[in-house]
């Protein structure tokens, strides 16, 4: 059984108040074609777990514009005017994490693991609140899993088992939301058929993608 | 060859031959002109190998680097995750990080990523600063209005406790040591009561210290 999906398919899975995880990173590998299907989906009060909101409606950023969007998780927002505004006025709620321990809090959650820690943000703004460990005699701050209800990702190929590859920087969080998300879709530059991408060239594995959009008229 | 351009170069005779360096947006992203051969650069949305910005047909959205300018992939390169991307900087692989300061104090803290009103976000910059081998820190000895940039205590928000090991600014180069900051390098014509008068910490001299490039 192949996993493509229609738009509407795709559009009818999202509903008011749930996480979605989005890969990108300022506007690059972002998962345009399924921020289209959240927006004809109608879903708001959203809360979004990615490493920046794009720019003022570009990419993820059209999810902001629209109004979509109650709590945002990321490392970046000073790209997007309208983001910056909106926190600034108390109307979206903002979580910081530092990059890489954002990508660790997601492999965590994709990975069946319980936290992780790490010294990032020792002493800083980000280590309120969280609790502190001391292994080995040196003092760790504790990360906790992060998981959504749908991922959103954006993949270079991809075949009908959802084997996914990426291409350069376009990779970013992409595979990491693949893992953490309790259902995963798929905007693939290019589909190809089963056995078509060389097995070891594979970086997300199928058995974590539940559905590709494709247009009506596309590969079945 | 203006003071920016005097920072970046300086700061780039710390990388050697092998070295894998992140460089940061503004000054810092000048270092790679300078840098001796052998030199990687790491870009933390997940590549090293960064190579020069490109136009045109080459310019595509695969290799963008953290600010979305598009780049060049040098032979060699290599593509990761975010995940293993800052996995190589927290363990260590990474030789140095060159990034910008609003506040750098006595003991090595760095504030670099909020201003009250103005929280964008740290993105990678806690990460790096905690991770890499050595940390210099590019900037202008004061602000703009003349403020010291060098100072007792950060009043802005903590990028990372006691993380600096270099400031090159276009005046001089101070080196955070576990006695203090110490003068290492000063510009010709300046003399170290120059330098510190334009910073709130007691400086320790070398006697003399070294002479800039100018």
């Amino acid at each position: 059984m192949n996993k493509f999906a229609l738009p509407e398919e795709i559009i009818a899975l999202f509903h008011d108040g749930q996480t979605l995880m989005c890969g990108g990173f300022a506007n690059h590998g972002v998962p345009n074609r399924l921020i289209d299907c959240v927006i004809a989906s109608g879903a708001r009060h959203l809360t979004l777990i990615s490493n920046d909101s794009g720019d003022a409606d570009l990419t993820i950023g059209r999810l902001i514009h629209h109004g979509l969007v109650d709590k945002l998780i990321a490392s970046h927002i000073g790209r997007n005017t309208e983001t910056v505004a909106l926190v600034a006025e108390a109307k979206i709620e903002l979580e910081l994490v530092p990059q890489g321990s954002l990508a660790e809090r997601m492999r965590c959650g994709g990975s069946g693991l319980g936290g992780v820690l790490t010294r990032t943000g020792l002493g800083t703004l980000v280590d309120k609140d969280k609790p502190h460990m001391v292994v080995n005699g040196e003092e760790w701050l504790l990360e906790t899993p992060l998981r959504a209800d749908i991922g959103l990702v954006r993949a270079r190929t991809a075949d009908p088992l959802g084997n996914l590859t990426y291409r350069g920087t376009m990779r970013n969080f992409n595979p990491l939301v693949a893992k953490a998300a309790r259902l995963t879709l798929v905007d693939a530059d290019r589909l190809v058929d089963v056995d078509e991408l060389a097995l070891d060239s594979i970086v997300t594995p199928g058995v974590y993608v539940d559905k590709i959009l494709v247009r009506q008229g596309e590969l079945r | 060859m203006n003071a920016r351009e005097r920072i970046a170069r300086r700061a780039a005779g710390y990388f050697s031959d092998g070295d894998v360096i992140n460089l940061g947006i503004g000054i810092p992203s000048l270092c790679s002109d300078y840098a001796p051969p052998g030199v990687m650069f790491h870009t933390e949305n997940g590549l090293v190998g960064m190579g020069p910005l490109v136009e045109g047909v080459l310019a595509v959205e695969g290799f963008s680097n953290a600010t979305a300018l598009r780049f060049a992939p040098v032979p060699g390169a290599s593509a990761f995750d975010s995940a293993e991307s800052f996995a190589l900087v927290r363990s260590g692989k990474l030789a140095a990080t060159v990034l910008g300061g609003l506040q750098v104090a006595e003991n090595g803290d760095l504030a670099n990523w909020a201003q009250p009103g103005r929280i964008f976000g740290m993105g990678g910059a806690m990460d790096l600063v905690s991770g890499a081998r050595k940390v210099i820190v590019t900037m202008e000895l004061c602000t703009k209005d003349g403020k010291p940039k060098v100072v007792n205590t950060c009043s802005y928000p903590l990028t990372g406790q006691r993380c600096v090991d270099h400031i090159v600014t276009e005046q001089c180069v101070i080196d955070v040591t576990p006695d203090g900051l110490v003068l290492a390098e000063l510009l010709d014509g300046l003399t170290p009561q120059d330098i510190q008068r334009q910073v709130e910490p007691t400086l320790i001299v070398l006697a003399p210290p070294k002479l800039m490039p100018a």
